[in-house]
């Protein structure tokens, strides 16, 4: 019963969206406010439907209710609670209604927050933002429901896929998702202010909270994921440029370039149309990257149950959504104005740069990413493009980026000076170079790139700090903490996410050193690891909840005193006979000792794939810091003050649609 | 600097990244990418030695031969032809006979491929497009394989 009343739910929060869609743009043709009113509250009442369809399936979950086809095929009554949980969308037609869910989400928390805009741009903006829910509500109720009944109930589900059997699948997802589709709340922003005719610094204003926001959450999912990649996979890599990781590099890459060239646009007026077009190619690429990962077009590592003939349903929705935006788009970008100007050395000048790498580092991820799928359409060819390619192209357009960070803070806007600019960091230069040198003589010498690597990284984070040490340094010794306490919270939000992109160079600098041992080992043999000493104790067979697993034990020294003892295994689920590696890590500082075992020869000796990985958390700790500065940035009082009184200024200027 | 230069000096700094840009992936695009070849296209000679290629079919049933020094020896077959594929090193967890596989990696004079990489799967029931193609090309693809995540 409940899950029909969520099955019901659905479908009515799908009649919402299409009246949530139509009658405040008919609303905003008449000038007609009562009609515009009607959007903020369509959208909560949406949220509610989609909320109670999500929870009803979540409830057909945790009490296994077999007789849903989807619980059915993704859910095992021994399943852990939390794993029963997890599993609402830990397949395809859940994590759909997840999407819909936080779209639906995003739209209720604008129609809440947001009283204070005008009417028909909040209006507008929700209606674009019902349009996109109904289009994906409907692909979720016609192509993929997730509330089918089975007429003879099974006793037992067919368990979720085991890899999926972690706490991770808890956070990742959702954490993702929340990056993608908070971007479709700027989209809808961008189409409303086309619409409506008015693109200018309000509107930057407006949107600035939202993208920060997605861009919080996508780098947070981003990095989990690798996180959770890197420790459940059991082969120590963190990133495969797999087109899955991909289609979320993307719209993250254009979606930090639309952070930074909102700021422009806020403060000086000017790039206005790329800005709108930004936040029309970063929610495409969102909405590009679902339908990647839920088609099946591609061969990923993600590729968890697919379906290419719902592919071509999101394909549709894809191309009207893209298609329409860039339609709309180009009909009104010619009557947008210029806006500020600029000489090519300033801050403006140094946000076009970073945009500029930003966006051709994504164009040469999406050509990577899509070129295999286009060359088997036109010459039937299969080909693969992996890692080398990615290295040789979106890793090469970092570097000048990462060079230019420090130096494009020091500009001033409008008219800068560059040799001021560097003369200000080279302390940042020299101090990095010395310390890599230092480093250099301890490790007695290492690869080029890799030392490079750490002096840019080290260079990063001491050019960001530079701006708080200069700030601090103009009044004396005893003005310093009043100095720093005066510094605005926004100039700490960028030292801080500047400071961690440096610290993630340092983590991947750090992967050039690692020592890597794949041995085949027998009980008591020892091995060294990186300064350690390892020794295999055993195996033995430990039975879990839904698996049965078999333990190698390890002892790790340093020198003769036990530092730890770590326990990898392998794990085989009960109803779906699958193997999985379980990895036994040990941390010292922010490096980590990795241990993944192969199979059990022999009955006693062990294949082995054992790491030291120096510095290997600093590259999820460096995506966390840039975070938290995007946190304290969303904090920060300018934008919860500034953006009401922004729109008051704007709202005389009427609708000019 | 007049309005015009300015505008000027933008758009030609940009337009010299998107060059460098563009050559970059270019240049990538002509040298970095793997071809996906079957057993057949393999015996066929469609692939030089010394080419890095992907290899994609089943494992053979009763070809795995694990050697010491963690050497494994298989046979990649699409059910017309095979090729003999040597690798060093752990093989993915869902490694196994008579189940999809692709491995990456060039062939010896001899005809024998020696793999640099083998491709994990993280489902059992996945199988590469690639090879799922491949396999119907010969015929003996059985929708089995794909089935289970399907309607019941």
């Amino acid at each position: 019963m409940i899950v029909e009343l969520g099955h019901f739910a659905l479908v009515m929060a799908l009649v919402v969206a299409l009246f949530q869609a139509s009658v405040p743009l008919w609303g905003a043709l008449r000038q007609d406010d009562v009609l515009l009113r009607l959007a903020p509250r369509a959208a909560i009442l949406q949220f509610i439907l989609v909320a109670m369809a999500f929870s009803a399936l979540t409830w057909a979950f945790l009490t296994s209710d077999f007789s849903v086809a989807n619980v059915f095929q993704n859910s095992h009554s021994l399943k852990p609670l939390i794993y029963k949980w997890s599993g609402v969308w830990g397949n395809h037609e859940g994590s759909m209604l997840l999407w819909v869910l936080i779209l639906a989400l995003f739209g209720a928390a604008v129609a809440v927050s947001s009283g204070h805009l005008p009417e028909d741009m909040l209006g507008v903006t929700l209606a674009v933002q019902a349009m996109v829910a109904a289009a994906f509500i409907a692909f979720l109720v016609f192509a993929s429901n997730p509330f089918l009944r089975i007429l003879a109930a099974p006793f037992e589900g067919q368990g979720l896929n085991p890899v999926l059997q972690d706490p991770g699948l808890a956070i990742h997802p959702p954490l993702l998702y929340l990056g993608y589709v908070g971007f479709s709340i700027v989209f809808s922003f961008a189409a409303a202010a086309l619409i409506l005719g008015r693109v200018d610094a309000a509107f930057a204003r407006m949107v600035r909270p939202w993208t920060l926001a997605a861009w919080i959450v996508l780098t947070l999912g981003i990095a989990m994921g690798s996180y959770w990649a890197y420790y459940e996979l059991g082969w120590g890599g963190y990133w495969f440029w797999d087109p899955v990781e991909n289609a979320s590099l993307m719209p993250w890459l254009t979606g930090t370039a639309l952070l930074h060239s909102a700021i422009v646009m806020e403060k000086r007026e000017a790039l206005k149309t790329w800005t709108i077009l930004l936040a029309i190619v970063t929610f495409s690429l969102s909405l590009l990257g679902t339908f990647l990962v839920r088609s099946g077009v591609l061969t990923s590592v993600h590729a968890f149950a697919v379906d290419p003939e719902r592919g071509l349903f999101i394909l549709a929705i894809l191309i009207a959504f893209i298609g329409g935006s860039l339609f709309l788009f180009a009909m009104r970008a010619s009557a947008m104005d210029g806006g500020g100007l600029f000489a090519p050395i300033s801050r403006e000048g140094a946000l076009v740069f970073n945009n500029l790498f930003l966006s051709v580092a994504a164009l040469a991820v999406f050509i990577g990413t899509l070129y295999p799928l286009l060359l088997e359409a036109l010459t039937g060819a299969k080909i693969s493009v992996g890692a080398p390619f990615f290295n040789l192209t979106a890793v090469p357009l970092m570097i000048p980026l990462f060079i230019a960070i420090p130096i494009g803070q020091k500009l001033a806007w409008k008219r800068g000076n560059l040799a001021g600019a560097v003369q200000r960091i080279w302390w940042a230069l020299a101090l990095a170079l010395t310390l890599t040198a230092g480093v250099n003589f301890m490790i007695g010498g290492g690869p080029v790139l890799a030392l490079a690597a750490i002096a840019l990284g080290l260079y990063l984070v001491f050019g960001a700090l530079d701006e708080l040490v200069d700030r601090a340094s103009r009044g004396g010794a005893s003005m310093v903490s009043a100095r720093l306490r005066a510094i605005p919270r926004s100039v700490y939000a960028m030292v801080i996410a500047h400071a961690g992109a440096g610290i993630m160079v340092l983590g991947l600098a750090g992967t050039a050193f690692e020592q890597e041992r794949i041995v085949a080992v027998k009980p008591g043999q020892t091995i060294t690891l990186g300064g350690y000493l390892l020794t295999f104790k055993g195996i033995s067979n430990q039975p879990g909840p839904n698996y049965l697993a078999t333990a190698a034990r390890f002892e790790l020294r340093d020198g003769a005193t036990l530092v730890a003892e770590l326990v990898p295994a392998k794990r085989v689920y009960i109803g779906r006979q699958m193997p999985t590696s379980e990895t036994a890590r040990y941390r010292h500082g922010f490096s980590e000792v990795y241990l993944a075992i192969g199979e059990v020869q022999d009955d006693t000796s062990v294949d082995l794939r054992a790491y030291n990985k120096p510095f290997v958390l600093f590259i999820w700790l460096g995506p966390l810091i840039m975070g938290i500065g995007g946190m304290l940035s969303l904090s920060d009082r300018r934008l919860r003050v500034g953006a009401p009184r922004q729109a008051q200024r704007a709202k005389p200027q009427g609708a000019a649609a | 600097m007049t309005r015009k230069q300015k505008r000027l000096a933008l758009i030609g700094g940009i337009g010299v990244v998107l060059a460098l840009a563009v050559g970059l992936i270019l240049t990538a695009l002509r040298d970095q990418i793997v071809f996906f070849r079957s057993p057949t296209e393999v015996v066929q000679g469609k692939v030089k030695p010394g080419d890095s290629f992907r290899l994609g079919g089943l494992v053979e049933k009763g070809s795995v031969n694990k050697e010491s020094g963690q050497i494994v020896r298989f046979v990649v077959t699409d059910g017309a032809n095979a090729v003999k594929v040597t690798f060093t090193g752990l093989l993915p967890d869902l490694f196994r006979e008579g189940q999809g596989v692709v491995a990456e990696g060039k062939l010896d004079p001899a005809g024998q491929f020696t793999a640099s990489n083998v491709l994990a799967k993280h489902d059992e029931n996945y199988m590469p497009r690639e090879v799922a193609d491949s396999l119907k090309k010969q015929g003996v693809w059985r929708d089995d394989a794909g089935s289970k995540g399907a309607k019941p």
